[in-house]
């Protein structure tokens, strides 16, 4: 039998750094702080193929539609996300059977028509809005290139039956869209606005709304 | 005011002092009695028993209530004797008061280390006989029969043969008079109709009525309300803070500056919280403020190697190694934890001129009560300590640096004021239990059992602090609590390489104490000897327990039950442990599925146990059911790390714990013993881990030395 | 109307609760969670304080009959709506349930958590007269119990649907 000698590394320091880790960034974030500009449709117009424009467009509205702010609840699972590293909700919420969570632990037993503040904790806020659910299961976006968020974003059978013109109002206006570029303390914005946001998408609909490969 | 103290105290220390000399194996041998001074002493009023004229007899906890049943399991030790029905009392807590109240077993008012059944059986029981004889006596008396014919049943004494019957409440003035009979005989175990049966909790009602008062409940009159903010460095100081933004907070009416922390003082908690959070707070770091987890890490390395006080030492260890070679070395990493009882850390203090009142949950009523006098400067009988239902203990409640803390912060406060920790400063300030290493060293024989066994255990001694007349020679016996393990293995040797905490960071108590600490390492280690051996971990236990029936019998029991011997479906592991700890004899079997993710989920804990006489089998299948999850909880979430000399978690979304949905169903088999009852609230925790460990090697083939278990994916690992 | 503290100093109670039935005017910040009222100010200390972050679940109380975590919730967003506690929640029939199912199988241990267990597990039988063991872990992963009640939790809420 060999000599077995079994030193070890800092296992450990893997396991749970790296939930450590994902929450640091999340400290000193204000409300402001967000993921910086977002091109308009004027920095496309040197794409001479309206077709590759097209899609070059919708690449740059999927920084906003992918930011873990709108992507947290459009998971793969029915299982929401959360924090700037996507981890699993905490505690866990099952909305199998709805959008606003089991009846018992709904997404309203924390979260409120508004951000809801918190002093003395790492957490600065509870984020909120009136309209608080998670994504429809067929808007599960986690896990899918950006080629096939588009598709599934002009999807009819999959979108809310939203035609084109829907789908700009719907990014421009939506209270509850709208809410990602507000996420209370301690949480980063996608790019941009969302009046930016909706224009980069009324954009890509003139150009023919053509999906990113 | 009752009479029957006289009888408690004759029940008695001189008595209870040969029984107090039980002190058994294990934790017990070290913490010593020292109650032989107080056996001369004459005894205070009210202890254990008061039955009134009218209404319900009250009987008096001497320990705390912190969620192991103790409060239930007192009673109904006193109610087997006294012949009442547990609906005929009402409970009450001590008062700081170690002379009478005192475990016989640890010699202080202090309720940790499993001991609490085992310290007060025979006293509580004596307590209750005693009393019973006296108003047996009394009633003799008065209807001019013999006391033979007599009997007592349901809080009243009946003539056997006859009509009379008179309840106790009437006969106390003449059960006054009667001696006190110096060494009443107690039932046999065969005839208990309390002990023994499950009984519902007395103290559930409150509990789920939200009427149970915690000590975070006290609210004196005229109390203010306090917030906290502690120097988050280990050591570190006040430098300095400009009140007026938390004057500025509606409801806000102080600001109390102390040397290592800032409290806000306000008409309630929720403005103090706001007034605190809206301070910018200069803190002087101190020396600590460098020191990082990898640097903590890092001495723990240097120490496995470094130096080492010998303390078991059986056989020839180094003659059997240069015989039996190869050796075989793991070593195993455990690392820092907090508590994170529910109810955060909070005590309420009023100090006057002229006393001090403390309304706080402690797991020890003498220091607290100490605390408060040497923080204040008044004499101790000034000190009024009321103790309350404890919102988790665990160990975190047997120091007292919460109660000091808000006693200063009290001191500078007109009228009683109620200090609570936010989560983030229990988390950060807490008597940890420190890293833990362990160097397992062993050699096989040619059958493939050991014939040498080395466990050098690394760490901080507690009980240097804590409680010092359990060191030896500079060997904390806690902290080398099994580390031998309970194997028959001939030659065996145990050393301890003491290694401290930074300066300032407190360690302490955590539930299952020593047994936490070398459990583990014990257990994978035998495991990972069976698996060079070629002999199922089962099997390899077994023959190596054959002088230990107690922990065989609840090792076959687990086995059993589990189906060790079933086939399971590839990707699922099923791995033992067993613990001998706090008079129990506990054996685990975890068994787990790894998922296509790599994930793996703990399918099933089956525990079997053998704790002696059982007093409330309800109780014990509750605790260890409370000990697994606790242990699960640590095995797959805890760990604290430290930067900048300060604790980095805060809450519960980065120092998670488990949940309901992770918790497996949890098996509890009970082996039916007649021996002196053992303690039941933590040796349901130290085989968690391990059993996991040795489960998920099962399933996978690898070896995980290295707690919390990284659930990331165990592909990777 | 009870006073659950002084007059302000204009004479004007700027927040009003209805807890348990009772009316409650209380003098304090608009943002003050409405936790520390109900503990401090009203005096009723059935309500634990756990976390501070709603993580915890054991200041659940119930606002328009639907659980919420009171150490969150602000006095402004509680005012005027109807805040039941676990004081009061054996009123209702699920509560009542639940209570007679936690007495049953003694589920509580140190039983600071039970409060907001017990809030838990009456919105959820409220909802779900039939929980699985799914359903039950779906909606108490929420509340988080450091003694280890789990266990009997389940079996609690599922002796309380068969009542």
């Amino acid at each position: 039998m060999a000599k077995r000698t079994l030193a070890l590394t800092l296992g450990i320091a893997l396991a749970v750094a790296g939930l450590v880790a994902a929450f640091e960034p999340i400290r000193g974030h204000a409300e402001t702080s967000g993921g910086g500009a977002l091109k308009g449709a004027a920095d496309f117009a040197s794409i001479a193929d309206a077709k590759a424009r097209s899609k070059a467009i919708f690449a740059e509205a999927s920084r906003v539609l992918t930011h873990p702010r709108c992507i947290n609840c459009h998971p793969a699972t029915r299982s929401p996300t959360q924090g700037e590293d996507m981890h699993p909700h905490v505690p866990l919420m099952i909305a199998a059977d709805s959008s606003m969570g089991p009846a018992g632990l709904a997404c309203s037993t924390c979260h409120g028509a508004e951000n809801r503040a918190i002093v003395g904790s790492r957490l600065k806020s509870i984020p909120g809005n009136a309209h608080w659910q998670l994504a429809p299961e067929s808007m599960a976006w986690q896990g899918l290139s950006v080629g096939e968020i588009c598709q599934q974003v002009k999807d009819t059978e999959r979108n809310g039956n939203r035609s084109h013109a829907d789908l700009i109002k719907h990014m421009g206006e939506d209270h509850l869209v709208g809410w990602a570029w507000h996420p209370g303390e301690g949480r980063s914005a996608p790019p941009g606005s969302q009046a930016e946001f909706a224009a980069l998408i009324a954009a890509w609909v003139e150009t023919g709304a053509e999906c990113p490969d | 005011m009752s009479i029957f103290d006289r009888a408690n105290l004759a029940v008695s220390r001189r008595q209870l002092l040969i029984g107090a000399s039980l002190t058994g194996a294990g934790l017990v041998i070290g913490f010593k009695p020292h109650a032989v001074a107080a056996a001369s002493e004459p005894f205070a009023p009210n202890a254990f028993i008061r039955i009134p004229q009218e209404g319900k007899i009250t009987f008096v906890m001497p320990s705390v209530e912190m969620g192991q049943g103790i409060y239930t399991a007192v009673a109904m030790m006193l109610a087997e004797e006294l012949e009442v029905g547990l609906d005929q009392v009402t409970l009450e807590h001590a008062p700081a008061d170690p002379k009478q109240y005192a475990n016989p077993l640890l010699g202080d008012q202090i309720t940790g280390g499993s001991l609490a059944i085992r310290g007060i059986y025979e006293q509580m029981r004596k307590a209750g006989a005693t009393a019973r004889i006296m108003l047996i006596a009394a009633a003799a008396r008065e209807w001019g029969v013999s006391p033979d014919a007599c009997k007592a049943e349901a809080g009243h004494v009946v003539e056997t043969g006859g009509s009379r019957r008179a309840a106790y409440g009437s006969l106390i003035t003449a059960a006054a008079s009667e001696v006190v009979p110096q060494d009443v005989p107690l039932k046999p175990a065969s005839s208990y109709r309390v002990i023994g049966k499950p009984a519902h909790r007395l103290d559930s009602p409150e509990k789920v009525n939200g009427t149970a008062k915690f000590g975070i409940d006290a609210r004196p009159d005229g109390v203010s309300y306090a917030a906290i903010a502690i120097c988050p460095h280990f050591n570190g100081k006040l430098r300095a803070v400009d009140e007026a933004p938390a004057m500025a907070v509606k409801g806000v009416t102080q600001v109390v500056r102390i040397e290592e922390a800032v409290a806000v003082v306000a008409d309630n908690t929720g403005a103090a919280r706001k007034g605190l959070a809206a301070l910018s707070i200069d803190w002087d770091p101190g020396p600590s403020a460098s020191v990082s987890q990898s640097e903590l890490e890092r001495q723990m390395d240097a120490a496995i190697d470094g130096k080492a006080l010998p303390h078991v030492n059986e056989g020839d260890v180094a003659r059997a190694e240069a015989e039996h070679g190869p050796v075989h070395e793991f070593v195993y990493r455990m690392p820092i934890l907090t508590h994170s009882a529910m109810e955060p850390m909070n005590c309420t203090v009023h100090v006057r001129p002229d006393g001090c009142e403390v309304w706080v949950g402690t797991q020890i009523m003498s220091r607290a009560r100490q605390a408060a006098a040497d923080v204040t400067g008044l004499p101790l009988e000034k000190v009024v300590v009321h103790n309350h239902l404890l919102g988790g203990g665990f160990g975190r409640r047997l120091d007292v640096d919460g109660i000091i803390l808000s006693t200063k912060i009290a001191k500078q406060v007109s009228g009683p004021v109620k200090v609570t920790w936010s989560r983030e400063e229990d988390i950060r300030h807490d008597c940890y239990r420190y890293l833990n290493y362990s160097k397992v060293t062993a050699t096989l024989g040619p059958d493939g059992l050991p014939v040498s066994w080395r466990h050098r255990v690394i760490g901080p001694s507690v009980m240097a602090r804590w409680l010092p007349a359990f060191t030896k020679d500079g060997v904390d016996l806690d902290q080398m609590g099994g580390a031998e393990s309970p194997y028959a293995i001939p030659n065996r040797q145990t050393d301890f390489a003491r290694h401290e905490a930074p300066d300032g960071m407190l360690t302490g108590n955590w539930r299952g104490v020593g047994a936490t600490r070398n459990v583990p390492p014990v257990e994978c280690g035998i495991d990972e000897l069976a698996e060079l051996a070629g002999i199922d971990p089962l099997d390899y236990r077994r023959r190596l327990l054959q002088h230990k029936p107690r922990l065989l019998g609840a090792l076959e029991l687990a086995a059993e039950k589990a189906g060790w011997s079933s086939p399971l479906e590839k990707g699922k592991g099923r791995g033992i442990a067993v613990a001998e700890d706090f008079g129990s004899f506990a054996a685990m079997i975890a068994e787990v599925s790894i998922g296509a993710d790599g994930r793996f989920k703990t399918d099933r804990i089956v525990c079997a146990v053998d704790c002696g006489q059982v007093i409330n089998p309800d109780t014990v299948e509750a605790q260890i059911q409370s000990g697994v999850v606790y242990g699960l909880s640590a095995a797959l979430y805890g760990r604290i790390t430290v930067e900048n000399g300060a604790v980095v978690e805060g809450n519960f979304d980065d120092a998670p714990v488990l949940r309901i949905n992770e918790t497996p169903p949890i098996e509890v088999h009970i082996v039916p013993s007649a021996e002196a009852p053992g303690g039941i609230g933590e040796v349901g925790t130290p085989g968690v881990a391990p059993a996991l460990l040795n489960a998920i090697f099962m399933a996978t083939g690898k070896r995980l030395r290295t707690l919390p278990i990284d659930q990331t994916d165990l592909r990777r690992v | 109307m009870e006073r659950g503290a002084a007059l302000g100093a204009d004479g004007r109670m700027p927040y009003n609760l209805t807890v348990n039935g009772k009316s409650y005017a209380v003098d304090v910040d608009g943002d003050i969670p409405l936790l520390w009222v109900l503990r401090d100010t009203i005096g009723l200390t059935g309500t634990k304080f756990g976390c501070g972050i709603a993580m915890c679940g054991a200041c659940t109380v119930h606002v328009d009959g639907l659980p919420v975590r009171s150490c969150i919730l602000s006095v402004s967003e509680a005012a005027e709506k109807p805040v039941t506690t676990i004081e009061a929640i054996g009123d209702t029939p699920e509560g009542r349930k639940i209570q007679q199912a936690w007495l049953d199988i003694d589920v509580v241990q140190c039983g600071y958590c039970q409060s907001g267990q017990i809030m838990s597990a009456t919105a959820l039988l409220a909802a779900n007269a039939k929980p699985s063991d799914d359903d039950i872990d779906a909606v108490m992963a929420g509340n988080i119990c450091r003694c280890g009640t789990y266990p009997r939790i389940r079996a609690a809420i599922k002796l309380a649907a068969q009542g």
